[in-house]
């Protein structure tokens, strides 16, 4: 193994560690959310969200990092996230979960695994396609929330948080 | 209440926050060793490992797939991020007995019974089309939504609302009724 491997793979160890500490590998802790009633993968995603948001930035501030965002290409992400989402409603997990799913021992995850596998190589056959049609509408680059409201980050970080926190104090008297 | 505590797993505002602890380490861990800053993520490895399985059947679609040369089958650092995510939670699931072999999720019983070949029909096309969607939107919830919103990248809060929307509105009428016969 070389020594990306080797990181990959420990970063990966602890990650599916945590995540199956947080019980959000679950098939019903996800269609929970989607019927909102049970808000675990939310509190999980926004609680890592909040504390890894100021690390990075952070870092990035003093050049450690650089940042890597996804360009934001109209088509793709609206069509595509649809796409995703109505998918994610019946499978019950997202490509990270369903591997960590599998290893505690909801095996029927597997189903999901070959499901996401074979829908990777139809994206690979129809890329062509896509790639003049959908992903040719608009693309407006990487670009970030500070960036294009002309606002710095250490003013949108702490209206963040404040906006996630309300959020979970919501969550948490409602029982969700 | 030990035992309790040990069956319900972590706090997930203690299991996230400690992921995002997580998620900062490995930015600044892969720019130092490996010179390049890179972000969780999960859905390439897919097309990797489709790549792998598909190049026993059919090699010359894998070599000249246009979309292949973009994502060549290597086991690359994500490859094993997503790989080590079942050993770490067999790892968890077994040392705090939650380990469970389940052959059909519960929620599903509840609504559509117990025929596995239903479940796994469903799972199949379902993970098709979110595949197909998330190759599309270039991320999934992993690197759209954790590693995207944590840059405040226009990309990943939109794609989150995107993967959410519809997911909510279709969860509804898929799992709100009672079982039909």
């Amino acid at each position: 193994m070389n020594q990306a491997q080797m990181i990959g793979l420990l970063t990966g160890i602890i990650f599916g560690f945590l995540l199956q500490k947080g019980r959000v590998l679950r098939f019903d802790k996800q269609v929970g959310a989607m019927r909102l009633k049970d808000m675990t993968i939310l509190k999980f995603m926004l609680s890592a969200i909040l504390v890894g948001m100021v690390g990075i930035y952070l870092l990035s501030d003093r050049g450690i990092i650089t940042m890597s965002h996804k360009p934001m290409n109209v088509g793709a992400v609206v069509i595509g996230g649809l796409l995703f989402g109505l998918g994610w409603s019946v499978m019950g997990f997202c490509p990270g979960t369903s591997i960590g799913a599998l290893g505690e021992g909801r095996w029927h995850a597997l189903f999901a695994v070959v499901g996401m596998i074979i829908g990777a190589a139809v994206y690979a056959e129809l890329f062509p396609f896509f790639n003049s049609t959908v992903l040719a509408w608009k693309d407006f680059g990487k670009i970030s929330l500070p960036e294009i409201l002309n606002i710095s980050h250490w003013v949108i970080i702490p209206i963040f948080w404040a906006a996630v926190i309300a959020l979970f104090v919501f969550f948490e008297k409602k029982g969700l | 209440m030990g035992t309790k505590k040990v069956k319900d797993g972590w706090s997930p505002y203690l299991a996230g926050a400690l992921t995002g602890l997580l998620a900062i380490a490995s930015v600044w861990i892969t720019t130092e060793r490996l010179g390049k800053s890179s972000f969780l993520g999960a859905s390439t490895t897919f097309v990797r490992a489709a790549a792998y399985l598909e190049r026993t059947v059919a090699p010359q679609r894998v070599d000249t797939g246009e979309y292949y040369q973009r994502t060549k089958p290597v086991l690359d650092w994500q490859f094993m991020v997503v790989s080590g995510i079942f050993i770490g939670a067999l790892l968890s699931s077994l040392t705090d007995k939650s380990f469970k072999l389940e052959s059909i999720p519960p929620t599903w019983i509840e609504r559509f019974g117990i025929s596995p070949v239903k479940r796994a029909v469903a799972a199949v096309l379902g993970g098709i089309v979110a595949m197909v969607g998330a190759r599309m939107a270039d991320g999934c919830p992993s690197g759209h939504g954790l590693s995207g919103v944590m840059q405040l990248s226009v990309s990943g809060l939109a794609a989150m609302a995107m993967f959410f929307a519809p997911a909510i509105l279709a969860a509804h009428y898929i799992y709100n009724k009672r079982r039909s016969v």
